[in-house]
């Protein structure tokens, strides 16, 4: 998994920008689309505040959930990609 | 023992507007036992996939379709279309509830007579029947069901030769004014072709014009395309007995009836699109009974009704559990699974939008998901968009209704075709179609000698490998 790099994160100004509710619901104000993520996503995107790479990410995630490493990080992977996806790099 | 909370599959769903509601709340349904069966039992005993027929709605089918038409006319047979589902303990099941075999084939008419159906129990339909069983099924008093002129003048051949009178079928085509013509079978009525094969038959010592069968075409979601047919076949029927002095004493209505399956490209629900059986049995029954009432002042009996019903019987009665074995994300942002069961096993994905579900309540938000079969062809999809929670491998998905036309046009493709069962009215599992191995797949290949092994002088070094070239060093 990269580290550093952040090219596997979206960047903190992109999170930054995005209007976050308690229940999921997610506002982007620059593309002006909304979205929905799930417990497990609004718990990442939590985190993503304070984690600056894939694997802090992960190790706060294991804290709170009983899930291997692998499975954590392959999934973190592909949300990720989905993060990049829908708000941008 | 730790509080920490179960891992769910992070999601990310893009709305659009005036779909909040829909992305919101949707709950998947599920499914966790087939006929009381739990289906972890099923798939701990038979591995996964696995195909689930349940000889109950097998058997309430035919009762309740049989009942619908038999309460509204006197004479009524129903003929098991073997195509459409010609496992054993399928064509047996309906057997024992009266029906007889309705084949298209050597393979299928040596079929049901290999389950124990006499000859004079089978129709016998197809554009081609094979002389050495068209031979046998006329001698065995099959009846046959004539699709074109030569094979009119192959049965005259055989009555020659047997020195006994042929009672023959012919099938007819029409326009209903609701169906696609299926014009390349039997003999048009509005051309005159008909009738031309009815006066062939007259002018014969050797045969007898005694049935007529017409078949429509297949998932037929309108019954007033049957009244138009039942109207077209009595009144050709009135005409021929009157020109050329035969006796109908059957008119067989084919099958067609829709099954609650939803056709690819129609949006409403099945529930909300396929008529009754007793939608049907009223089209077919008013028509017919108004249609031959006379018959007896002319000194004839109503001829008998014959029904050729293969998916709507069938369809309902099976399902098909398969097991996620992949999560993928597709470029566009789609989500998509890969389970272990294809359009190999499921042909009938190529044209239906099963319903599928999962087998405990998935949590998380449901999310617009491809399902992807195992194969590797791009052509293997099983649903090309269904709503669906994020699901983790090992999960279950159910696919209903899946009774018609799989085991009859799957395909021995990559992969081994997996266990069939059947779940009895006792509650008793019993496997109806093992699942295939290497054994049975290749039973029938040959090897020419000089091919019988591949590497005859000895198998070729692996260069690709690290491990090969450190032992040459
Ligand atoms: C002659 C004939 N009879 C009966 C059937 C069964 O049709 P269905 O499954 O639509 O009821 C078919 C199917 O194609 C057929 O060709």
């Amino acid at each position: 998994m990269q580290d550093e790099s952040g090219s596997v994160l979206p960047s903190s100004q992109s999170l930054h920008r995005l209007a976050i509710s308690e229940s999921g619901f997610i506002f982007d104000p620059t593309s002006g689309h909304h979205f929905t993520v799930n417990e497990t996503g609004l718990d990442i995107l939590r985190h993503l505040q304070t984690a600056h790479s894939p694997a802090e990410l992960v190790a706060l995630l294991q804290r709170e959930y009983s899930a291997s490493e692998k499975e954590i990080e392959r999934d973190v992977l592909e949300f990720a990609a989905m993060l990049r996806k829908f708000i941008g790099d | 023992m730790t509080g920490k909370k179960q891992w769910i599959k992070p999601t990310i769903v893009p709305l659009r507007s005036g779909l909040l509601n829909k992305f919101g709340s949707q709950e998947a349904p599920w499914i966790d036992a087939i006929d009381e069966v739990p289906i972890p039992q099923l798939l701990e005993q038979y591995g996964s996939p696995l195909f689930v027929v349940s000889e109950r709605r097998l058997r309430r089918n035919i009762q309740r379709l049989k009942r619908a038409f038999s309460a509204r006319y006197p004479s009524v047979i129903f003929g098991w279309s073997y195509k459409t589902n010609y496992l054993g303990a399928v064509c047996n099941t309906f057997h024992q509830e009266g029906s007889w075999a309705e084949v298209v084939s050597e393979f299928e008419y040596q079929k049901a007579r290999s389950l124990g159906v006499p000859g004079h129990n089978i129709l016998f339909n197809g554009p081609f029947k094979r002389p050495g069983i068209l031979r046998l099924a006329v001698s065995e008093g099959a009846h046959i069901h004539v699709d074109h002129l030569d094979e009119l003048y192959e049965l005259e051949q055989i009555a020659q030769q047997l020195k006994t009178p042929i009672e023959v079928t012919l099938r007819l085509n029409f326009d209903t004014g609701y169906t696609e013509t299926w014009s390349r079978f039997g003999f048009n009525v509005e051309s005159g072709q008909a009738l031309d094969a009815a006066w062939r038959i007259a002018s014969s010592e050797h045969l007898n014009l005694t049935g007529l069968h017409s078949h429509i075409g297949t998932f037929v979601l309108e019954p007033r395309a049957y009244a138009n047919q039942v109207r077209t076949m009595c009144e050709f029927m009135h005409e021929v007995e009157s020109l050329t002095n035969c006796h109908i004493t059957y008119l067989d209505i084919g099958g067609g009836f829709a099954s609650m399956n939803s056709l690819q490209g129609i949006y409403l629900p099945a529930e909300q699109m396929v008529p009754s059986e007793e939608q049907y049995a009223e089209a077919v029954c008013d028509v017919l009974l108004e249609l031959t009432h006379d018959r007896e002042t002319r000194g004839f009996k109503r001829p008998t009704l014959i029904l050729e019903t293969g998916r709507a019987l069938v369809d309902d009665a099976e399902h098909l559990i398969s097991t996620v074995v992949a999560n993928k994300r597709l470029p566009d942002g789609r989500r998509a699974v890969v389970v272990d069961a294809g359009v190999n096993i499921l042909f009938t994905a190529f044209w239906y939008n099963h319903k599928v579900m999962p087998t405990r309540i998935l949590p998380g938000k449901p999310e617009d998901t491809t399902i992807y079969g195992p194969l590797c062809m791009n052509i293997d999809v099983v649903r090309n968009s269904v709503m669906l929670p994020p699901l983790s491998i090992g999960d279950n998905l159910v696919y209903s209704p899946v009774g018609a036309y799989n085991h009859t046009q799957w395909m021995q493709f990559i992969e081994y075709r997996p266990n069939v069962v059947m779940i009895d009215e006792n509650r008793n599992v019993s496997v109806i179609r093992e699942a295939e191995n290497l054994e049975v797949v290749t039973a029938q290949e040959r090897l020419p000698a000089h091919l019988s092994a591949a590497y005859p002088q000895g198998a070729p070094e692996d260069i690709l490998s690290e491990r090969s070239s450190d032992s040459n060093n």
